[in-house]
């Protein structure tokens, strides 16, 4: 696929196009997706004030990353109405650059949630309106497969919340090592987790867009100190890529047709030139339950500094400050993140943290572990990204939380592991999209782009 | 040695005690809903039990990560902390009562 975006920066460098017929243009085109399918929860498009990289670019950002002067909610109803006085670093480096912010998009609250139904503005999937995109960065992966302009999203992954919506929307989504960009100024869901990234309709966009945001930030200590990389320059064939094809990312819960098209992807990268063996990964079906106990204690922290004092939604300060808080955040917080505080409270609690969660951590090293062993003999490991295609809306509905957690089968893992993955599009099963998932070891994005560019333009 | 026995189950005591330390008031409805979902929930959860971790060391994080330091200086902090807040007074916030 011809990257638009690649087209659109050389357009506007050589004055074929002008700015701002152009943002005028796209103002109205995104008026009419948003009122069919709802990627946004605010529209707010703001001219560039610096000449770079992604000069004239669109980008819209996840409404979980601080925007200066925009609503920033992360989906909740306790953030209604917090406009952010700085810009989080990403953005703030985007801005550096020229690109033209567009609005902030949908997701579940706090990211909670696989198919971005949890919160107040829920986006239709781009193929089908009576299914979900996908979560949590729903709004993000809908948008992206909608428009018809250049146009890269800012979206963020703790379990899978990039991978998911690219799958489930066709389109392509990088999730970078866990600290490859800086989170300042990301509204938290879980710090050891949350990785933000970026989805894009071809590999080159969300590589430029990783490029651009990827460094070392002081505001962050968990930032890496290395080197700054241009992606871009993975677009590239490579004719020798080692690939693991992992067993247990094939079982019994995924579509076989999803088997299928995944196994007919590898057979295509094998023809030019790849090399795959058959492996397993033995931790697997312990990475869920540890994921889930790790990501609920970080977030029942994290969300403790909500309570309607200081940004947010309000109330009549009545009662002492225990009755004040509990009233603030049962009104405030939906559904999913009260279950998600009370079991992380519960995992961290004296008495039983070691049960929970410091097991969970250690049964985090042993995934971590078992990732390392395939790294040391292969580039990538190959498999679905989701187990199932887009489910509809009433399908979704039935879903009981345990069964809904149960879509992060195999994301979890890599996420878990913080190494960095990317989902594209390997074909359809009735007429909706199927994702290929390409994980590679710490700090190895070169390899997943070079894989999955080399899949790319020969599919 | 921990007793285990009262591992991975939550009852309405239990429930009502964490709703606390949470600061989180839950109705009634969401109560009885609860205590159903997490029991399905913590059920698949157990599934770490199996896992041996006697010699493992937990990873907090997913690298290894070194603590960052740096001098505690004063700077100036150009964005105004009361913007969004309508429990202000002069320079502070305010807050509930506390006793």
């Amino acid at each position: 696929m011809k990257s638009l975006v690649k087209e659109h920066i050389e357009k506007i460098k050589s004055g074929k196009i002008s700015l701002d017929e152009f943002i005028s243009e796209i103002k109205k085109k995104i008026e009419k997706i948003q009122s069919e399918y709802s990627p946004f929860i605010t529209i707010k498009i703001e001219n560039p004030e610096k000449k770079g990289k992604l000069y004239g670019i669109p980008i819209s950002v996840k409404d979980n990353i601080c925007t200066q002067g925009i609503q920033s909610t992360a989906g909740s109803k306790i953030l209604e109405g917090y406009v952010p006085p700085f810009d989080a670093t990403c953005v703030k480096k985007v801005k550096g650059q020229g690109s033209v912010i567009i609005g902030k998009t949908a997701q579940d609250e706090f990211g909670f949630g696989s198919f971005s139904v949890n919160s107040f503005v829920i986006p239709k999937n781009p193929w089908d309106k009576t299914r979900v995109c996908g979560g949590s960065s729903g709004g993000a992966a809908c948008l992206t497969a909608l428009a018809d302009f250049p146009h890269i999203a800012m979206a963020e992954s703790t379990g899978g919340s990039i991978s998911c919506p690219a799958a489930f929307c066709g389109v392509v989504g990088i999730t970078p090592t866990y600290g490859r960009v800086s989170r300042f100024g990301l509204i938290d869901y879980a710090n050891s987790l949350d990785k933000i990234g970026t989805i894009g309709k071809t590999v080159y966009d969300t590589a430029l867009l990783l490029s651009v945001i990827s460094g070392y930030d002081t505001l962050d200590s968990t930032s890496l100190e290395v080197r700054d990389e241009d992606f871009t320059k993975y677009c590239e064939e490579n004719s020798k890529i080692k690939i693991a094809v992992p067993k247990e990312y094939f079982g019994e819960g995924v579509d076989p047709k999803i088997k299928d098209l995944v196994w007919k992807a590898i057979k295509k990268l094998e023809s030019l030139g790849a090399k795959y063996q058959e492996v397993s990964l033995s931790q697997t079906t312990y990475a869920l339950p540890s994921y889930y106990l790790i990501a609920m204690a970080e977030a029942s922290t994290n969300l403790a500094k909500f309570c309607g004092m200081r940004y947010g939604f309000h109330s009549e300060l009545k009662g002492n400050f225990e009755e004040y808080f509990s009233q603030i955040r049962k009104l405030g917080f939906g559904e999913e993140a009260k279950r998600r505080i009370i079991l992380g409270t519960y995992a961290r609690m004296a008495g039983f943290r070691d049960a929970y969660y410091l097991k969970a951590l250690k049964v985090r090293s042993l995934v971590i572990q078992d990732f390392r062993r395939i790294f040391k003999k292969f580039d990538v490991i190959a498999a679905p990204t989701m187990p199932v295609i887009a489910p509809r809306f009433d399908e979704v509905k039935k879903l009981e939380p345990i069964e809904a957690y149960m879509m992060d089968v195999l994301t979890a893992a890599p996420n878990l592991a913080g190494i960095p993955m990317i989902s594209l599009p390997c074909g359809f099963v009735k007429s909706l999209p199927v994702g290929l998932h390409l994980m590679a070891d710490h700090l190895q994005e070169k390899k997943i782009i070079q894989a999955a560019h080399t899949f790319e333009v020969n599919e | 040695m921990v007793e285990t026995s009262k591992y991975w189950k939550i009852d309405k005591e239990l429930l009502e005690h964490v709703s606390k330390i949470a600061r989180l008031e839950l109705s009634d409805e969401e109560k009885e809903k609860f205590i159903k979902q997490l029991e399905d929930i913590l059920k698949t959860f157990k599934k770490i039990d199996e896992v041996d971790t006697s010699k493992v060391k937990p990873s907090f994080h997913a690298l290894e990560l070194k603590n960052v330091m740096r001098e505690d200086e004063v700077k100036t902090w150009k964005w105004n902390p009361l913007a969004n807040t309508k429990h202000k007074e002069k320079k502070y916030f305010k807050g509930p009562r506390i006793v």
